[in-house]
């Protein structure tokens, strides 16, 4: 090892490779089979189940669960795979406490609710291992529909529609299918290439041809799409990011936060990815926790998270935070930036202290500044690349015009979640659908 | 703490808690340290005639079935009678009993239903020292096909014919254990006094298959692809063995017959509901199978606590307690008038009695908005249904109408005691009149 945590500026190496290793391994281990006969075992069965209310896709989990503790993991995936075709990863990155798991009649009773997110990878995962994949296509319709962006809207989309017996030509603008599934989460929630597995499995279904390093509007226009195809579906994400507005931000060493987590993500040795000593990560959501958290595994120093809310505006979950704080991430809360000092290259932020009033945020004056080699930018996405003809609402798509459908991050209503976005990108495939059978 | 000394048919022990004959008293070795462990008595395993041993399977005995965390809830074997040579067995008897005199020490016996091969065994028996005998009359499986075992226990005859050849050729102290495999168990109860008996002992195991191999298709515990029935036992059994020692001790024909309770006894609690029901005390086989010997120790002092709390003296106060509560079906109070009540404040809202009272019931339960479930006064029966599949203890009560009240469901209003002998829906009371 050349390099510890206390080497100054941005440099890789800081930790040896068993500890990187480790640091990186499966963040939330998988249950063993008799692990969840027993935490299937905790369920209640409830009636008309608070879990699946909680649930954007609607999982009927107490059903799979039942399934799991009678010795059949694989019909449990078929129950999850029937709401839920990303079921795998959502049983991995869904925020399950603050859904199902936070909507648990035993959460209510007695502060541990079933394991549910943790079930449902055993069972997928089980079924997956076997090789099962329980969908088939209709006959074929004849009727072809262009999907743009391989993210968890798009494949949910896809998969809907080649079940329904149309033909589907996913257009995805990166090298690899998988969208936020496979550049924009934590390497420790997602560990063993899971997500290109998950689209493999997924496009078993046939009829299904995935088109990388095609951008909507550099390559390909929507009418060009429309005139090729019978419809077309938009699930392209939140493409741009917001930036600071403090002086100082082109220095080098400021980095957008979702750029670093899919590097994070596409670099094979993690002991080759550079990170500063001092990482000061701005922002309050999981963009900004999964980045601070990863720092801190590659081996910085100091790690930092500065909110300009209250905490309780964050939109980490209490669990994400605590997840943060336990690796040794120090969050900071009712600070914005102000300027980010150095000569060339970051050395130093300056926050100002920020009061939450009725009238909006407001300075209170009083500054601190943080030492910082590394600055990660996590203040929000941003809709890039809306087609002409779309109606934006908030800053995202509201309305389309005629056989154009949109799902996921891009369009308004709902949680920026992946469990969301396949929800929506079903639902549209099945508006799709009876469009299309007219 | 209580004085747990128990005197069953002038057999003293320093507590209740017996292991019951079985493959955890089959030898010196397993009864010496089941005495150092704590246990007040114990039956020893069946002995059989002198001559060449039974042969076990060489294959599984036991079968089981299990509940969440594979809590062992039912167990079944075809183990049979002790397959060591008799004077072995004799031998070590004698060697146990001389250095715990304070603890119960009782022989189970099974040999071939002839007057001379009883005679002959009692005999040999004598100089051990031990202070009762087990007649076998219970065990479901092997024996049975030879004519011994429950094939003895499941007719009355022959249980007051053995009996008294035990009693004319032995002057021990004589238990007659029952098989559970008979449709009334106070038929074979009445035969064992009339014969001579000084108590019985239930229940013996019950006939059973655990479950089936789907993909070999054979019962377990499985032999070679093939499987047979083997004698059940453990917590399942608790609520039939516990019935039919009621039966016993509330028939007017074997009332007041000692009673040694056997089946599912794996708590204090366990023991203490045998002992009320009329037990004199019990014996235990599957808990300590299932988790060693030292349960007695809970055993003891939970029994103990219990009696303190109660303010009893001995366990005499405890035994048949319950006998005079437990009553035929017609005598039950029908102006005893209770509706379910649901704690709001306990309820974690999971819907269950809502589903089973609404699918399954007398739709009794309203599911308003939020997910808050109340019952309907007017619809309640009063089934139970609800407090047993809540998860919550204590959520779901029965609430007993006071006498005057109009019950809102039948507008009746609740009057004094009166059962189904004088209700007028009740075709014989029309015929007497």
């Amino acid at each position: 090892m050349t390099h510890s945590p206390l080497t100054p500026g941005i440099v890789s190496g800081r930790l040896p490779a068993d500890r990187i290793a480790a640091n990186f391994a499966d963040h939330t281990p998988p249950l063993d089979a008799h692990e969840a006969h027993v935490a299937a075992d905790r369920c209640y069965f409830c009636h008309d189940a608070p879990c699946i209310t909680a649930c954007p896709t609607s999982i009927d989990i107490p059903l799979f669960i039942r399934q799991i503790a009678t010795g059949t993991p694989e019909a449990a995936a078929t129950t999850i795979w029937t709401q839920n075709i990303l079921g795998g990863m959502c049983a991995r990155v869904c925020p399950t406490e603050t859904l199902c798991e936070e909507a648990c009649v035993r959460e209510v009773a007695e502060g541990k609710p079933v394991e549910i997110g943790r079930l449902q990878r055993f069972a997928t995962d089980t079924a997956m291992a076997k090789g099962l994949h329980p969908f088939a296509r209709a006959a074929s319709t004849g009727k072809t529909v262009a999907v743009v962006g391989a993210g968890p809207a798009g494949l949910s989309c896809a998969h809907r529609l080649a079940m329904h017996g149309h033909d589907v030509v996913v257009y995805e603008r990166r090298a690899k299918a998988g969208g936020l599934n496979e550049y924009g989460i934590a390497s420790y929630k997602s560990t063993g290439d899971f997500a290109q597995k998950e689209v493999e499995w997924l496009l078993r279904i046939g009829g299904i041809t995935v088109q990388t390093g095609v951008e909507l509007g550099r390559d390909v226009t929507l009418d060009a799409l429309l005139a090729r195809h019978d419809a077309v579906f938009l699930g392209i994400g939140l493409g741009g990011v917001n930036a600071l507005r403090a002086e100082g931000e082109d220095r080098a060493g400021v980095a957008n936060a979702v750029d670093f987590i899919a590097d994070l993500r596409q670099t094979a040795d993690l002991t080759k990815l550079p990170v500063g000593r001092d990482v000061v990560v701005i922002g309050g959501g999981m963009t900004a926790v999964d980045a601070a958290v990863q720092s801190k595994l590659l081996g910085a120093e100091n790690v930092t998270i500065v909110y300009r809310r209250g905490q309780e505006k964050m939109s980490a979950s209490g669990y994400e935070q605590e997840h943060a704080t336990s690796a040794g991430v120090r969050i900071i809360c009712n600070a914005a930036p102000v300027a980010v000092h150095g000569n060339g290259a970051v050395r130093e932020v300056e926050f100002g202290y920020m009061a939450d009033t009725p009238e909006g945020l407001k300075a209170t004056g009083e500054t601190f500044r943080l030492k910082a080699d590394q600055v990660f930018k996590a203040i929000g996405q941003t809709l890039a690349g809306a087609p002409e003809g779309a109606v934006l609402e908030g800053g995202k798509i509201a309305a389309l015009p005629a056989r154009v459908w949109a799902g996921g991050d891009c369009t308004a209503g709902g949680e920026d979640l992946t469990v969301t976005a396949v929800a929506q990108g079903r639902d549209a495939a099945e508006q799709i659908n009876i469009f299309l059978r007219g | 703490m209580a004085n747990l000394t128990t005197d069953f048919i002038g057999i003293k022990s320093p507590n209740p808690f017996w292991l019951a004959s079985a493959p955890p008293t089959d030898k010196e070795y397993n009864v010496r340290r089941a005495f150092e462990a704590g246990w007040g008595g114990v039956v020893w395993k069946t002995l059989g005639s002198e001559g060449p041993p039974v042969v076990n399977v060489n294959g599984p005995r036991y079968g089981a079935i299990w509940g969440a965390d594979r809590r062992l809830l039912g167990l079944n074997n075809i183990e049979l009678i002790t397959d060591r040579p008799l004077e072995v067995n004799l031998r070590e008897i004698k060697s146990v009993k001389r250095d715990y005199k304070d603890r119960a020490l009782i022989i189970s016996l099974m040999v071939p239903c002839d007057e001379d091969s009883w005679k002959d065994i009692l005999h040999r028996i004598e100089d051990t020292e031990a202070d009762g005998v087990e007649l076998n009359f219970g065990c479901p499986h092997g024996m049975a096909e030879r004519g011994m075992g429950s094939a003895v226990g499941q007719v009355p005859e022959y249980i007051e014919m053995v009996t008294r050849w035990v009693k004319k050729h032995s002057r021990m102290p004589c238990i007659v254990k029952l098989t559970p495999n008979i449709s009334d168990i106070r038929k074979p109860a009445e035969a064992a006094k009339r014969g001579g008996a000084d108590a019985v002992s239930l229940i013996n195991t019950i006939n059973s298959i655990t479950s089936v191999n789907l993909d070999t298709f054979s019962p377990e515990p499985m032999i070679d692809g093939k499987g047979t029935h083997g004698g059940y036992c453990g917590p399942a059994v608790k609520p039939i063995a516990l019935n039919m020692v009621a039966e016993i001790a509330r028939s007017p024909d074997t009332h007041g017959l000692p009673i040694s309770g056997i089946g599912g006894v794996t708590t204090w609690r366990d023991a203490a509901e045998f002992m009320a029901l009329g037990a004199g005390n019990v014996q235990v086989c599957t808990a300590a199978m299932t988790y060693g010997f030292k349960i007695v120790q809970e055993m003891i002092s939970g029994l103990s606590q219990y009696m303190d709390e109660k303010g009893f003296t001995s366990t005499a106060d405890l035994v048949g307690r319950a006998v005079p509560n437990v009553t035929d079906w017609q005598y039950l109070n029908l102006n005893y008038v209770t509706k379910a009540h649901i704690d709001q404040d306990a309820c974690i809202k999971c819907g269950r009695c809502y589903a089973a009272c609404e699918d399954t019931s007398h739709q009794a339960i309203a599911m308003k908005p939020g997910r808050v479930f109340e019952v309907m006064d007017d619809e309640c029966v009063a089934c139970n249904l609800c407090v047993n599949v809540c998860p919550v203890d204590s959520c779901i009560t029965m609430v007993e109408l006071p006498k005057g009240a109009v019950d809102p469901r039948t507008q009746t209003t609740v009057g004094d005691y009166a059962n189904w002998t004088t209700h007028p829906n009740n075709p014989s009371v029309q015929a007497a009149e």
